[in-house]
Formats: C-alpha cells, sequence, structure tokens
C-alpha cells in the first residue's frame, strides 16, 4: 500500500516516433508528484497510460496495485478510486455548477457530498449558475470538482492552470494545498516551474521520452549546492560576486559597512533556470 | 475493493437521458433546429403545394408521412451524428470515459434522447397535420399497429446508424456541415419533398438502398387511404419488406457502432 503508483520500463511508440523510451517512476502515498517536461516530452503519453486512456507497447505498470489496462467490472471499481482532471473541457454549459456535479456523483460508489464539494472548489456562490457564465479559472475549480467527487485516492492533475491570472493561479494552489491535508496522492503535470516547487513534494523531469531526474524542488539539479550570486552597491558602483559561500562573503562585507549593505541581494538559480539547462533549451521545440 | 454498491448502468443511463434532455430543452439551437424547423418546412410546403394527388388524396397529406418520417432521422441519425463529435471535440467523452459510468449507459442516455425528441416532434407534426393539413388519422388498429413499429424500429435504426456515422466528422464543428447535407439529399431521392414516384428511376433505385424511403412509404401506408397504394412503385405497400430493410439497416448500425465507436479524437 505505500506506492500508489509503480511504473518499470514503460516504453511506447507511435509508428516510428518513441514517445515514452523506457521510463521508472514511484509515487508513494498522500504524495505530491509533478511531472516536468516540454511538449512532445512524452509526458502526456506517460500520464494517460497510468489514466488506462491508452495502451503500452512494453513494461510494468501498477497503479493502485492494478493495472490500468483493466476492463470490465474490475476497470469500474478501479475508477472508482481514481479522479481525472483533463487538460481541457469545454462542455455542458447549459448546465449548472450543482446539477453537473451532482449528477457526476451518480456514477460513483462512495461519493463525496455534493455542496460540501462544492464549497472546496469555492464555488458556493456560482453553484446555481450555468456553466457557460463561469470564467476559465472557475470551470477550472469545476473540473476539479468532477475529479474529486468520487472521493479518489488518486487524483490526476493535467496542465491545471493553464492560462490563469496569477491570483487565480495562487487561489488554484490553496486549493490544492487542501487536498493534500485530506491525503489524497495528486499527480500533476504543468508547464510552470512555479507551480511545481510550490505544490510538489517531488518533481520529475522527462524529456524525449525518458525521466532525466527525480528530486524535491529544493534540490533539482543540484540547486542547493550551485553558486550563488552576490550583488550589492559599492562606493565604485553596482558589483556582483559568485560564490560558494555566500555567507562568509556577506560577513567580510558588513565589516566593511558601517550599515546596511545598499542594495544586498543573494540569488540561486531558479528552478526555472535549472530545468532550462537540464532539457537544453528544447521547450521551443513544440 | 470498494464495498459500496455500484449504481447500475441503467439506473446511471436514466440519470444521464435526463441530464440531456435538460440541456436539448436549454439550447436554444437544438430546440428550434430539431423540433421547430420541420413544422415551419411543414407549414411551406404544405401551403405552397395544394393540389389533389389523386381523389381524396391532397399533396400536403402526402408530404406529412414524408415529415413524420423524416422526423425520426432528425432526432436520431442527424441529432447524434451532429452531437457525439461535439462531445468528442470538447472531451466530454474522454471524460466520461475517465469515470467509473459504464460505456452502455451512455448509449442508454442517448437513447432516451432521442426517443423523446422523436416523441415530440411526430406529436407535433400529426397535430399540425390534422388541425392545417386535412390529414385523418387512421381508426384501423392494424395501422396504428404499423405506426408504432415504424417509429419504434425506425427510430432505432436512426439512432445506431446516428452513432455509427459519428465517427465520420472530423470535427465537432464541421458536423452539421458533413451530416445536413446527407440528409437533405436523400429526402429529396426518398420522396419526402416530392411524390416518389415522380422521380426519375435512377434516383428511385438509389433510395430504395436507404431506410428514409421506406420509411416515408411506411407512413403513407399509415396515413393514406388504401386506395393509394395502387399509386405506389410496386402497386402496394410493401409492408413486409420495409420491416426487414429497416431491421437489417438496424442491425448494421449496430455492428458499425460496436466496432467503431471512438471516445477520443487522439491516437
Amino acid at each position: 500500500m505505500s506506492n500508489v503508483i509503480s511504473v518499470r520500463g514503460l516504453k511506447k511508440s507511435y509508428g516510428s516516433t518513441q514517445a515514452v523510451a523506457g521510463i521508472d517512476l514511484t509515487i508513494a502515498q498522500g504524495e505530491i508528484f509533478a511531472l516536468l517536461g516540454p511538449n512532445g516530452a512524452g509526458k502526456t503519453t506517460t500520464v494517460e497510460i497510468l489514466e488506462g486512456f491508452r495502451t503500452r507497447d512494453s513494461g510494468e505498470v501498477s497503479v493502485l496495485d492494478t493495472d490500468p489496462s483493466i476492463k470490465g467490472s474490475a476497470g469500474r471499481n478501479w475508477r472508482n478510486r481514481i479522479g481525472i482532471v483533463l487538460q481541457s473541457t469545454s462542455d455542458a454549459g447549459d448546465l449548472s455548477v450543482q446539477e453537473t456535479i451532482a449528477h457526476f456523483a451518480k456514477y460513483y460508489a462512495n461519493p463525496r457530498d455534493v455542496d460540501e464539494v462544492v464549497a472546496a472548489v469555492g464555488l458556493a456562490e456560482k453553484s446555481k449558475e450555468l456553466i457557460r457564465t463561469l470564467s476559465g479559472g472557475q470551470r477550472r475549480r469545476l473540473d476539479v470538482a468532477l475529479g474529486i467527487i468520487g472521493s479518489p485516492e488518486l487524483l490526476f492533475l493535467d496542465e491545471p492552470t493553464t492560462g490563469f491570472d496569477p491570483k487565480a493561479r495562487r487561489a488554484f494552489w490553496a486549493l490544492i494545498q487542501d487536498l493534500r491535508k485530506t491525503g489524497t496522492t495528486i499527480l500533476l503535470t504543468t508547464h510552470y516551474l512555479d507551480e511545481a516547487e510550490a505544490l510538489a513534494d517531488r518533481v520529475g523531469v522527462i524529456s524525449q521520452g525518458q525521466i532525466i531526474e527525480i528530486s524535491t524542488p529544493a534540490l533539482l539539479g543540484g540547486r542547493a549546492t550551485s553558486l550563488a550570486t552576490v550583488s550589492w552597491l559599492s562606493a565604485s558602483g553596482p558589483k556582483s560576486e559568485k560564490t560558494d559561500n555566500p555567507t562568509a562573503l556577506i560577513s567580510k562585507l558588513s565589516a566593511d559597512f558601517p550599515g546596511e549593505i545598499p542594495e544586498l541581494t543573494v540569488k540561486r538559480a531558479s528552478l526555472e533556470d535549472i530545468y532550462l539547462e537540464m532539457i537544453g533549451g528544447e521547450d521551443e521545440s513544440e | 475493493m470498494s464495498q459500496n454498491k455500484d449504481p447500475s448502468a441503467l439506473t446511471i443511463g436514466i440519470a444521464r437521458g435526463g441530464l440531456e434532455l435538460k440541456q436539448f430543452m436549454r439550447q436554444r439551437e437544438s430546440v428550434v433546429f430539431t423540433l421547430a424547423f420541420p413544422i415551419m418546412l411543414l407549414g411551406i410546403f404544405g401551403s405552397v403545394f395544394t393540389n389533389e394527388l389523386t381523389d381524396g388524396v391532397t399533396f400536403s397529406q402526402y408530404f406529412v408521412a414524408g415529415m413524420i418520417a423524416s422526423g425520426l432521422v432528425n432526432t436520431g441519425f442527424q441529432q447524434l451524428a451532429i452531437m457525439i463529435p461535439v462531445e468528442r471535440d470538447f472531451g466530454t467523452l474522454k471524460r466520461l470515459r475517465g469515470t467509473p459510468m459504464p460505456a452502455s449507459s451512455y448509449f442508454i442516455g442517448k437513447v432516451i434522447v432521442v426517443f423523446v425528441t422523436m416523441l415530440i416532434q411526430v406529436s407535433l407534426l400529426l397535430i399540425a397535420g390534422v388541425l392545417f393539413f386535412g390529414v385523418n388519422l387512421p381508426t384501423d388498429p392494424a395501422k396504428w399497429f404499423t405506426f408504432t413499429w415504424l417509429i419504434l424500429l425506425g427510430s432505432a435504426a436512426s439512432t445506431a446508424l446516428g452513432i455509427a456515422f459519428s465517427v465520420v466528422p472530423k470535427s465537432g464543428r464541421g458536423a452539421s456541415a458533413v451530416v445536413s447535407p446527407v440528409l437533405i439529399v436523400l429526402q429529396f431521392f426518398s420522396g419526402v419533398f416530392f411524390v416518389f414516384t415522380d422521380l426519375p428511376g435512377w434516383m428511385q433505385q438509389v433510395a430504395a438502398i436507404f431506410p428514409l424511403k421506406w420509411m416515408t412509404q411506411g407512413m403513407r401506408s399509415v396515413f393514406l387511404p388504401d386506395s393509394f397504394a395502387a399509386r405506389e412503385v410496386a402497386g402496394n405497400w410493401e409492408t413486409g419488406r420495409t420491416f426487414i430493410i429497416i431491421l437489417a439497416w438496424l442491425i448494421a448500425g449496430l455492428f458499425i457502432s460496436i466496432r467503431t465507436f471512438k471516445w477520443d479524437d487522439q491516437r
């Protein structure tokens, strides 16, 4: 019961293109795992195999101790335990938020309380409104509501905040952090590095069908040990220095200045810098 | 793993049918296009062509029979062959596939939508036909029996063929542009807008392959006097052949649907 997802040697080709070229991955119960990677890296294919939407060519895949290619009533039992929030869905604009969520609740053996879910995703005030009157961010919250109505043990979130303004994104992150408290395991795919950093316990970077590193956001790509850049305003103008020992440099500087060190900043490589370095700038090749 | 009772496929299917009907009634396009448009056509054609075809049979009576048959095709084939590609495009189908909803529930829901909208449409056409176009409702129970199996079998075949055809449109947006012309041409060929026996022979032969021709002929056998049967191609109503041909299309539609239905447009 410790690993909710475990994947070994997963491969999938479309014609002569190898989309997934041997992926190994384990995700523990209660973990939020972010899969990062440029378009065409094999992210979507991998997740869709885990969701049971696509078949694989080879490799072992277990999701909640079940092979996702399972069909029939066993497949139904399995689907009762997972929730999927797809990249974009724009259907059923003529139903209200409440009607839609209440309807989806009927599909599940153990649905959550509809009003409670409406409130959890912050749509209580919009509950009676038709879906087509919702903003993009509100629609995405509805998508999440439909993903969690069945009280899933595992939730897939595919690029959940694409097209959000910064405020809506922060609010959405808070929603996901609330879900973490309920013990739901979450597999998140995203383009946004800050999102992975804010939400994920661990991050996997996928490139050309392979996972090139799995780590915590803080340690990814040797980030913690990379050189820090210390900048300040000296008497002769702005200065900056790269160092693997910023504390020593700052205590030396503080001896040179009577009070505050003017315009002092200490910067480490951002997750984005590390990530772009790892995938070698191939994010452009969509 | 979970010990709670799963809702049955039928229960979910009925819930889906109810939900889809609610959506249908809230969409002005679908109400106008699917329900009101045939009534408007009936009004226009019935008012323009007022001539008598034979003693006691006017063209508008002939036309009402054809429009009722078309109603079976509009609410089944046309509605589904346009709606399903839209749902596929919007991701509705894929989302449903990711839930424990059994696939059969989806189709039960569609059958309910088709059946209810078909009943509404046929009733509206019948009422308009009786009130404004001199259509006489049959008194012979045998004719009502024919009418009943015609709408049930015809609507079932039309539903199956609509689901089968739903893989043809490449996108949701283009679906009505692919589906509607097929249907309009078929209506012209099948003796809905013109008297079938007045059409060129090759057109009659093409139409005889498809079910709409047989549905219209079947509806004429219900709503026109039996004396009119002599003016049909075969000189009689061909009721047995009508049944067999529509049934064959139903089976073909089911077979193709099961083999080709797609929940997802990628892959």
